[in-house]
C-alpha cells in the first residue's frame, strides 16, 4: 500500500534558526498518528510542511506521492489550523458554503459538516459571537470539506467539553476506518494516548516515531507522558 | 482561475460587508459629507465648481483604498488567506473577488456621490453628469486597487493605515489640484506625470471645464484604470503560498 505522508531527512530553517531538523518518518493510510510535543516544537511547521504553506530547506516531504505542496495535493488534504481560519463577520454556515465553493463541494456538504462537529443549531449564528471551541469546530468543519484523504488537524480537540471531545475522537476514528491518513497534533499527553501511532517532537527533532505500544514497550512506561520525559532525558 | 471561486469570493466579502452597516454606513455617506461640507465652506464663490469635481474623485479614492487595505490585511493576519491557498484557490480568484464586491460598492458610492453633489450641492460642471459618474467610479476602483496592492508591504493594521500618509498624500499633494501640474517644478512634475491620481484629477478638470468628452478625458481614465489593473497583478504577485 502506498504511503500517505513520507518524510526524509526533512529539514526547515528560518533564519539562524533549525525549525525542523534531520525528520524521517512515513504514515500509513487509514491510521491516526498523534504528533505530540511540547508547544515551540515544531509541530505547527511540521503540519504547514506537509499542507504546502512551509518551504522545505531540505531534504524531501511526500504526500500521496507527490511533494509537498504540489498542486493535486490541494483537493487531498483538509487542515485545520491551530487558530481557527474563519472569518468572524460571517455566520457558521456562511463562512462553511465559502469555502466548500471554493472547493466546489456539493452544496449538501455544508449541513453535513457542521453535523459531524455538532454545529447545526448554531449554524446561523455569527461566528465572532461564539466560543472559542465553538470558533475551532466551524474551523474543523472546513477542514472536512470535500472528502480529503489526508487530514492535518493542529490541535483539534483543545479545550473542548469531554463529551464533544469524545465524540470527535470517534469522527476520526472512524475517518481512518474509511482509510484516510489522519495527522493530530497535541500538547497535552492525554491526547496522545488516544492514538494508535505516534510522533515525539521536541526542539525541532523527532524523539520517537512508532506506535504507541512500542513505545510503552521500548521505554518501560505506562504512558505517553513518562516515555516523553524518558526520552527528553528529563527521566529518572 | 475560475469565475465560480471569483465570485464566491465576491458574494462573501459582500456578506461580510452586510454584517458590518456601520462601516457600509461610513464608506457610502463620508464621501457625502465632506462634499457638503465644502460646498458650504465655499459657498458663494466658484471654487467649489473648480475644485468640487476632483474631490468628487478623490474622496471615494481614499476611503476605498483604506477600507480595502484593512479588510485584505484582516485575511493575511487572521490565517484565511493561508488556508484559501492551500485550497485550489487562484490567487486572482481572491484579488478579483474583492476588487469586483469593492467595486459594486465603488458603483452605489459613486451615483451616490455625483447625484448629491450636483443635485443638492449644485456642483456645476460643463461635461456630461454620466461621465462624472465614471470618473469618480475609475477613481473608487483605483483606491481599491491600491489597498489590495500595499497591504502586502503591511504586517499590521497600524502600519496599513499609516500608507495612507505614505501613499496617497504625497500624491494629493502632486496631483495638480493645489497647484496646476504644468507649474510645479521639473522634477516634481515628472514624478507627478507618474502618480494615477493625477490623471484622475485632470480628467476631473476636463469635465468641470469642456462641454464635450475630450480624448484627453477619456485617456485619463484609461491610464486611472491601467494602473489600477497593474496594482492588482502586483497585487496576486505578492500572495505566497508558501512561507521561506
Amino acid at each position: 500500500m502506498q504511503e500517505a505522508i513520507v518524510a526524509d531527512k526533512l529539514q526547515v530553517t528560518r533564519g539562524p534558526l533549525r525549525v525542523l531538523q534531520q525528520i524521517s518518518f512515513s504514515l500509513e493510510p487509514g491510521k491516526i498518528t498523534g504528533l505530540i510535543g511540547p508547544s515551540g516544537s515544531g509541530k505547527t511547521t511540521l503540519m504547514r510542511a506537509i499542507v504546502g504553506a512551509q518551504k522545505i530547506t531540505s531534504g524531501s516531504l511526500r504526500v500521496a506521492g507527490l511533494p509537498a505542496g504540489s498542486k493535486p495535493l490541494r483537493r487531498v488534504i483538509g487542515y485545520l489550523t491551530q487558530n481557527p481560519a474563519v472569518y468572524d463577520d460571517l455566520t457558521a454556515a456562511q463562512n462553511v458554503a465559502y469555502f466548500s465553493a471554493i472547493l466546489g463541494c456539493p452544496r449538501t456538504e455544508v449541513a453535513r459538516v457542521l453535523r459531524e462537529v455538532d454545529l447545526t443549531k448554531q449554524a446561523h449564528q455569527l461566528v465572532g459571537t461564539m466560543s472559542g471551541g465553538q470558533r475551532a469546530r466551524v474551523s474543523l468543519a472546513v477542514a472536512l470539506l470535500g472528502d480529503p484523504q489526508v487530514l492535518v488537524l493542529d490541535e483539534p480537540t483543545v479545550g473542548l467539553d469531554p463529551v464533544l471531545r469524545k465524540h470527535l475522537w470517534e469522527l476520526f476514528r472512524n475517518l481512518a476506518a474509511e482509510g484516510r491518513t489522519l495527522l493530530i497534533s497535541s500538547h497535552v499527553m492525554d491526547e496522545a494516548e488516544q492514538c494508535p501511532e505516534l510522533l515525539l517532537l521536541r526542539d525541532g527533532k523527532l524523539l520517537s516515531y512508532s506506535s504507541k505500544e512500542a513505545l510503552l514497550r521500548r521505554t518501560n512506561t505506562r504512558t505517553v507522558h513518562d516515555a516523553f520525559l524518558q526520552l527528553a532525558g528529563g527521566g529518572k | 482561475m475560475s469565475p465560480r471561486r471569483t465570485l464566491a469570493t465576491c458574494k462573501r466579502v459582500l456578506l461580510q460587508l452586510l454584517h458590518d452597516p456601520r462601516t457600509l454606513a461610513l464608506m457610502l455617506v463620508v464621501p457625502l459629507v465632506l462634499l457638503g461640507l465644502l460646498a458650504w465652506v465655499y459657498h458663494n464663490t466658484r471654487v467649489f465648481d473648480s475644485i468640487g469635481a476632483p474631490l468628487l474623485g478623490i474622496f471615494p479614492f481614499v476611503v476605498m483604498f483604506l477600507v480595502t487595505s484593512v479588510t485584505t490585511l484582516r485575511e493575511r493576519s487572521s490565517g484565511t488567506l493561508e488556508r484559501l491557498l492551500t485550497m485550489p484557490m487562484g490567487k486572482l480568484d481572491m484579488l478579483l473577488g474583492y476588487a469586483l464586491s469593492f467595486g459594486m460598492l465603488a458603483i452605489v458610492q459613486a451615483v451616490l456621490a455625483s447625484e448629491v453633489a450636483v443635485h443638492a450641492f449644485g456642483l456645476h460642471v460643463a461635461g456630461p453628469e454620466w461621465f462624472l459618474v465614471m470618473v469618480a467610479l475609475a477613481d473608487a476602483l483605483l483606491g481599491t486597487a491600491l489597498g489590495l496592492c500595499t497591504s502586502a508591504l503591511a504586517r499590521t493594521e497600524f502600519q496599513a493605515v499609516q500608507f495612507l500618509p505614505a501613499f496617497i498624500l504625497p500624491q494629493f499633494l502632486l496631483c495638480g489640484l493645489l497647484v496646476p501640474a504644468g507649474a510645479l517644478p521639473t522634477v516634481l512634475r515628472w514624478a507627478s506625470d507618474c502618480l494615477p491620481l493625477t490623471y484622475a484629477v485632470d480628467a476631473m478638470q476636463h469635465l468641470t471645464r469642456e462641454s464635450t468628452l475630450t480624448h484627453r478625458t477619456i485617456f485619463d481614465v484609461g491610464i486611472v484604470l491601467a494602473f489600477g489593473l497593474a496594482a492588482i497583478l502586483i497585487g496576486a504577485a505578492t500572495l505566497r503560498r508558501q512561507t521561506k
